[in-house]
């Protein structure tokens, strides 16, 4: 055996020992929940919440489909499908409400003077130094029939009666914007920062219109910031649970929230377990697509 | 010398905790009162801890999960069946203890632990309607207060998210009765529900401040809740609807996997006693089953209609029950079905 054998071998051992706790904590902390989630998803519901040991395929079938209760005739779940639907309609829509107000925020930062930037980032951060909870809660007193806003509105006579502002899908679009605008703001700023502002002169030298520059030339630069930023939206804004239990109400769900009834008061955890999996599975659907996009973009072009 | 004197200091300061120990309490949130936490901490030199949670649901979660580190817990009648199946609780023999002699002996053999093996009353109460009477001057002793709201209120309504009540009071409502597993019965309750749901502000547990401050007008609650608020907001009202209301009663037990079994057994005696019972009626505004506690009572609680029902109502009332699993599979159908 030569020493460059030995060499390379010896280097594979320390990449692997180095990667090994990343490797351990991967396995133990989210790859074997996740088969406890899957293995559950195929089991029998218990009487009082947890399984019983017996092969049912029923926690699937329902994700989709239910058999009339009345009168025992299968269906696609309206129930489910409906919040399914208003869990992608309401997360896409956060993602397009944080992108138009995050993009030119980004932009402003990355604009300003090198020593100034750590302050506006800075101030991006703020928020997260207060739980969500309470960042939520701090909403709602914005926006409810006796808060600031309608207060406000009262008193300058803009409207006559409180306007209704709490409890619906508005309220829970305010509070989602709110909560996650940062994580749009933050990597479409790196993106931007990155951006080497002589192109845009060149455009301008080519007399590229101030719009005509912004969409073929300054856009598709930083367009790897605003996918990492869409889908840093995207995703955790599909399993929210906290801002529309707060924000709605709890009169219209999203997929955390019927996830959270089926372990709680619907005692029915391999329907939760397989609603848990189609929410990862939609996940992983929009991350492939990210992939896609950022990986394959050249083909396109 | 110097040395000496600070090994006693150290000492002194030392007792307290290491020669009582402390007590872990989980119950439902504002729902025990400071007072009785502190004159027990006083009397025992216990140290005392209380966690708070929102529903049997949240709770039963966290002690079947373990580790929870908590002595005492306060189950709804409905579920001490599932708590004592589960194995989730000390047979404790309150029955044995001192106190128990103050139980008053209509609470001593219930259907969900016979002769009192594993729990202590803690306090009952009802589930109705509550109605701010200066926005609505109508009859509030009815479910169609939320099922078929009158226009003053719509809008302004809260249905507190306790599944199995709200379900059984639809129920009633169109003549059924609950856990039924007549399914005419099941849609046309579930029918109901739908339809009133456009006329609700919210399902939620609602904090008392949004009907103190009125931005609910409305809701579905418990009657020692309602009494709370119409101390600080005269105009609300609780009204026991007449087509059937849930009674129901929580219950103090010692977890299985308690660490400071003897201060609990402590603190299950202690709140048998009259007086200490008075002190939980004051603050929650529900009714003990301790005899003899009344003397202890304010003047206010006493006269308070929302703690005594009153006799025009009491056919009405019905014993929570816990459904069985069949059953609340359809509940929880239906539930989805409302709140999609």
């Amino acid at each position: 055996m030569d020493a460059e054998t030995l060499a390379a071998r010896a280097d594979a051992r320390r990449r692997w020992g180095l990667a090994a706790p990343a490797v351990a904590i991967i396995t133990l902390f989210s790859i074997l929940p996740l088969g406890v989630v899957l293995v559950y998803s195929f089991l029998a519901p218990g009487d009082f919440g947890n399984v019983r040991w017996q092969l049912s395929f029923e926690g699937w079938f329902s994700v989709l489909f239910e058999r009339d209760i009345f009168d025992d005739t299968i269906s696609l779940s309206d129930a489910h499908l409906t919040i399914l639907g208003r869990s992608v309609a309401l997360s896409l829509a956060t993602t397009l409400i944080t992108l138009v107000l995050g993009l030119p925020t980004a932009w402003f930062i990355a604009t300003r003077p090198l020593h100034q930037r750590a302050f506006w980032l800075f101030l991006i951060t703020i928020p997260f130094w207060t739980n969500l909870l309470v960042r939520t809660i701090a909403v709602q007193e914005m926006i409810r029939s006796e808060g600031v806003f309608n207060r406000l509105f009262l008193w300058l006579g803009l409207i006559d009666a409180p306007i209704q502002m709490m409890f619906t899908n508005f309220a829970v679009l305010v509070g989602m914007a709110y909560v996650f605008l940062p994580l749009m703001v933050l990597p479409v700023y790196s993106a931007i920062e990155k951006f080497d502002f002589r192109l845009a002169e060149a455009g301008y030298d080519l007399y590229a219109s101030r719009a005509y520059c912004l969409r073929r030339v300054i856009l598709p630069m930083v367009r790897p910031g605003i996918i990492a930023g869409s889908i840093l939206v995207f995703v955790p804004s599909l399993g929210a649970y906290v801002t529309p239990r707060i924000m709605g109400g709890g009169k219209s769900m999203m997929l955390g929230n019927l996830i959270e009834m089926q372990f709680g008061q619907g005692r029915n955890w391999p329907l939760g377990a397989a609603l848990s999996l189609t929410l990862t599975a939609l996940v992983l659907a929009a991350l492939i697509w990210y992939t896609r996009l950022t990986s394959g973009g050249r083909r396109n072009g | 010398m110097q040395r000496l004197t600070l090994t006693t200091a150290l000492v002194t300061l030392a007792l307290p905790a290491w020669a009582e120990g402390t007590l872990n309490i989980y119950n439902f949130g504002l729902y025990t009162p400071p007072d009785l936490i502190e004159k027990f901490e006083q009397t025992y030199g216990v140290d005392v801890t209380l966690t708070e949670y929102d529903s049997n649901e949240t709770a039963m979660a966290k002690i079947e999960a373990g580790g929870h580190g908590f002595d005492i817990v306060v189950p709804s009648a409905a579920v001490v069946p599932i708590y004592i199946e589960k194995g989730l609780l000390l047979k404790s023999d309150p029955n044995q203890m001192e106190n128990f002699a103050n139980v008053d002996p209509a609470w001593v053999d219930v259907a969900w632990d016979a002769g009192r093996a594993y729990t202590v009353p803690w306090v009952w109460g009802t589930t109705g309607v509550m109605v701010n009477t200066d926005v609505y001057k109508g009859d509030i002793n009815t479910t169609a207060i939320f099922l078929d709201p009158p226009e003053e209120l719509k809008g302004k309504i809260n249905v507190v998210p306790s599944m199995n009540d709200v379900i059984d009071m639809a129920l009633w409502s169109v003549g059924g009765e609950a856990c039924t597993t007549d399914k005419d019965m099941l849609k046309a309750a579930r029918d109901k529900l739908v339809a009133a749901k456009p006329f609700w502000a919210s399902i939620d547990y609602a904090s008392f401040e949004k009907f103190i401050n009125e931005d609910l007008q409305a809701s579905v609650f418990w009657s020692g809740a309602a009494m709370r608020i119409r101390a600080e907001n005269s105009g609300f009202a609780y009204g026991y609807p007449k087509e059937g209301f849930p009674l129901w009663q929580d219950n103090v037990a010692i977890l299985a996997d308690a660490r400071n079994v003897e201060n609990a057994r402590l603190f299950l005696n202690f709140i048998m006693d009259p007086e200490n019972a008075a002190m939980i009626s004051n603050y929650t505004g529900y009714g003990n089953s301790i005899t003899g506690s009344a003397a202890y009572m304010t003047a206010d609680l006493l006269a308070a209609p929302e703690m005594t029902i009153p006799d025009s109502a009491a056919a009405a009332a019905h014993f929570q029950q816990t459904c069985p699993p069949e059953v609340q599979d359809l509940y929880t159908r239906i539930w989805t079905d409302l709140t999609k």
